[in-house]
């Protein structure tokens, strides 16, 4: 296999990437949350189609047509999140859709000789009729494993294998992928933990902004070296400035806890403070974002508002102190799509608006004229579902509808995600004005430039603690990174 | 997108911005109607076929006689349209109407409490049995679907029991006047308590605290709890109202038979459902309005009493139902996609 070039100019996810992976080789990809390393995969894996550029699959032009296809083709994807059907058996899984039968009528001795060789072969201990609802994470792994295998798959591309996998279980996958190389399969293998790639990997790509800036044999580039080529982007100029007044403090977290996701939580915000939280997908950063605000109900500690603690696991109890979250997912958890633009700021204030039970449609027509304009919020009018406006316009009718409040805490979690380039700078605007009139703001963001330049510390999150707090006029990309991964770097 | 389908998609939503102008609720009410497009149109051509083959469909005796008809249905469906607009479902409407006619009538026959007594009990046992189906819903986190159908065949079971299987009639002439007295002439005063209800339950689902809340629940639950709407008190709240309207409609029902039958209004969910959906609203919640409902109610209602008057058997009258009920809601869904 050689010579895979895409490229995907409108939304710039993937800028005219190029990639070879040759048979028994381990290709590693590596990049910051949204360089493009998921469109990478989904685009070879068939998931996605590309709008330019050419693979080749053993010389010949490979272009696949949905995930099936990729797979006809010997292109198998592990994501993250497991793919097996938990109420099955594990021969069942591994040989999902093509279950040996005659006339219609499934052969379960073939099923499971087909399974076992599969098992032995891989060194898998693992009965063919257990239940995968039991298995273990790596186990189902394993069996995701065998299931790329029983297809004959030539390329596995695997999306964060290790990020479940306890220091012996990579140990095994490991040993897997080696046993594998050497039949000719190559990997291509997506990671964070920049410690583990030099044990696994042989070549190379660092993916940055939908452009791979680097290629090139593991052996020759230093994990130092590697962190700089992930993050060395200049601190992008449109970051409008800000004078705010640091307070008092307005919220405070202590001992926040979540069993198997969120450790120990502690920090507090000042009224006017903007408090960054970098961390790499999946450290917890939205999480701990649920919790505090009670989302997700956390199973102990502290949370203060105002030096007045609110009663934890209850959205409503939060929002009535003054602390109110913008969600990641704006279009699931921050909007109801369907409904009108004076909905959707109403939504909270429904008792704001209304006078013994009566909703006062004046008022909540005045408010969100008021935040329309003051947001500059461009919308047809009132009545438009919130479902046709553009992304950024979106995410401030989600701002919008909790300024009616006068909220001494808002948690912002990814709020430029997905929003082109002017809407972002609109956002970041809204962020500064709200510090400015003395709200402590918390920033979930994945970009570092934009927690650096918009916050006034930084939080870095990993393996749902806080690994550690930097002050964001002095911290450097390369810093707040290395605190991420779990890897010590002097400041460059 | 045309004005017209806008109003319709939300259609109990300010859709068009009228700065701050007072409406007369009748004007509302119409622009409401026109906003339905769809069913109003089919319920005038459904009207226009049946005058034109039965020159007894358009009298004012028989389109009151429909009226009284459509009534228990159309009532018992306002309540399940919250429901349904929360992104619920009832199926324990017909049991629920059973047993609190059941309720009323050993109140008052066997315990010889005063009518307007019994006729509270009866009520409140609908609002206790819809609160039921609430907290099964919310604190014992069951679906909906489950739920009611464990209602459905609870509150079915119980009012055999209480009853004995037997029926309950003779009620007095004040009773009975809920559907033998007619005002202005002809309109019995069970449709004018049907048109009150509708009348105050688009106030209240327009208007109300409640009634935003419940399509936002609709809409997209987490969001609304994410917003600290009190979602799981809203949602008992939207049950114990079905529950309540459950026990008007049975209250009406029992006064037109002059009797309070033990298996009475089994099957009536799969009525009022169609009802609810024929007049636009999604199963999937947040989308619907009571005018709807209301016009759904009467295309029922209207198209059997035609295929009566047309001596078409009640066996063809089922299937006539399930192909309207096919038709509307497959042309309000292209009508949509159109969009």
């Amino acid at each position: 296999m050689s010579g895979v070039s895409k490229s995907f100019p409108g939304v710039r996810a993937l800028d005219a990437v190029d990639l070879e992976l040759e048979r028994g080789e381990v290709h590693v990809v590596v990049g910051e949350n949204g360089a493009g390393k998921s469109t990478l995969m989904k685009i070879l894996a068939g998931a996605y189609r590309a709008d330019a550029g050419e693979m080749l699959l053993d010389g010949r032009p490979y272009l696949p047509t949905d995930p099936e296809d990729g797979l006809r083709h010997g292109i198998s994807l592990i994501y993250q999140e497991d793919q097996l059907l938990p109420g099955m058996s594990v021969m069942e899984n591994v040989l999902l859709g093509r279950w040996p039968s005659r006339r219609g009528v499934v052969d379960w001795g073939d099923a499971r000789r087909q399974t076992s060789r599969l098992l032995s072969k891989l060194g898998i201990d693992l009965p063919p009729h257990a239940s995968v609802a039991d298995l273990g994470s790596a186990q189902k792994q394993m069996v995701e494993i065998a299931r790329a295998l029983s297809i004959d798959a030539r390329v596995i591309v695997m999306d964060e294998p290790t990020a479940s996998l306890s220091d012996r279980e990579i140990e095994r996958l490991f040993e897997i992928i080696g046993e594998l190389k050497r039949t000719g399969v190559g990997f291509l293998y997506v990671s964070h933990r920049l410690d583990e790639l030099h044990r696994v990997g042989d070549h190379v790509t660092v993916l940055r902004d939908g452009k791979a800036v680097f290629a090139g044999p593991l052996s020759s580039v230093a994990t130092e070296r590697l962190i700089g080529l992930i993050v060395g982007r200049p601190l992008d100029a449109y970051f409008p400035s800000r004078s705010a007044r640091v307070g008092e403090i307005a919220l405070r977290v202590q001992g926040v806890r979540r069993a198997g996701v969120l450790t120990d939580i502690t920090f507090d915000v000042r009224a006017g403070e903007v408090l960054g939280v970098a961390g790499l997908v999946g450290s917890g950063r939205t999480e701990m974002a649920r919790a505090v605000f009670g989302a997700d109900p956390p199973d102990g500690g502290l949370v203060e508002v105002g030096g007045r603690s609110i009663r934890l696991g209850s959205p409503r109890s939060s929002v009535d102190a003054g602390l109110v979250l913008v969600p990641e997912e704006r279009k699931t958890q921050g909007l109801v799509l369907p409904l009108p633009v004076v909905d959707n700021i109403a939504l909270p204030n429904l008792e704001i608006f209304g006078r013994g039970g009566w909703f006062d449609w004046r008022r909540a027509r005045r408010d969100a004229r008021h935040r329309i304009e003051s947001l500059q919020i461009r919308t047809p009018h009132l009545g438009t579902p919130v479902e046709s406006l553009s992304g950024g316009n979106q995410q401030k009718i989600v701002i919008a509808k909790w300024l009616a409040r006068d909220p001494r805490v808002v948690i912002f979690d990814e709020p430029t995600k997905g929003i082109d380039v002017g809407g972002k700078v609109e956002v970041y605007r809204v962020i500064n004005a709200l510090a400015e009139t003395g709200v402590a703001i918390v920033l979930i963001s994945s970009e570092l430039p934009e927690v650096l330049a918009l916050s006034d510390r930084v939080l870095v999150m990993r393996g749902g603690r806080i690994a550690g707090a930097l002050d964001a006029v002095t911290a450097t990309q390369e810093q707040v990174f290395a605190l991420a991964v779990g890897r010590h770097v002097d400041a460059a | 997108m045309p004005p017209d389908e806008r109003v319709a998609a939300t259609a109990d939503s300010p859709a068009v911005e009228q700065a701050g102008s007072r409406h007369l609720v009748v004007l509302r009410l119409i622009r409401g109607l026109i906003a339905q497009g769809g069913p109003l149109l089919g319920l005038i051509l459904l009207g226009a076929v049946l005058t034109l083959l039965s020159d007894r469909f358009l009298t004012v005796a028989n389109l009151s006689n429909v009226a009284q008809q459509i009534a228990v249905i159309a009532i018992v469906a306002l309540g399940s349209t919250f429901v349904i607009i929360s992104g619920g479902i009832d199926l324990s409407v017909g049991s629920v109407l059973a047993l609190t006619a059941a309720v009323f009538a050993i109140a008052f026959q066997n315990l010889g409490l005063p009518l307007p007594v019994a006729v509270v009990l009866g009520l409140a046992s609908g609002t206790v049995l819809g609160t039921a189906n609430g907290l099964l819903i919310t604190a014992g986190r069951l679906p909906p679907f489950i739920a009611t159908l464990a209602m459905l065949s609870t509150a079915r079971g119980l009012t055999l029991v209480i009853t004995e299987g037997r029926p309950l009639s003779s009620f007095p002439d004040e009773f009975r006047l809920l559907t033998s007295a007619r005002l202005f002439g002809e309109v019995p005063v069970s449709v004018i308590l049907m048109l009150a209800l509708f009348l105050v339950g688009s106030l209240v689902i327009r208007h109300t605290v409640f009634g935003r809340a419940t399509y936002a629940i609709g809409g997209n639950e987490e969001v609304a709890r994410l917003s600290g709407v009190r979602v799981a008190r809203t949602k008992v709240a939207i049950y114990a109202l079905g529950g309540t309207l459950a026990a008007v409609g049975g209250l009406v029902l029992t006064s037109r038979l002059n009797s309070a039958q033990p298996i009475a209004a089994q099957g009536l969910e799969l009525d009022v459902i169609a009802a609810v959906v024929i007049g636009g609203a999604s199963l999937s919640g947040g989308q619907g309005s009571l005018v709807g409902t209301l016009l759904g109610a009467l295309i029922i209602g209207v198209l059997r009493n035609g295929l009566n008057l047309l001596n078409v058997s009640s066996f063809w009258q089922q299937v006539a139902v399930g192909v309207v009920i096919a038709l509307a809601v497959m042309t309000d869904t292209l009508r949509r996609r159109r969009r």
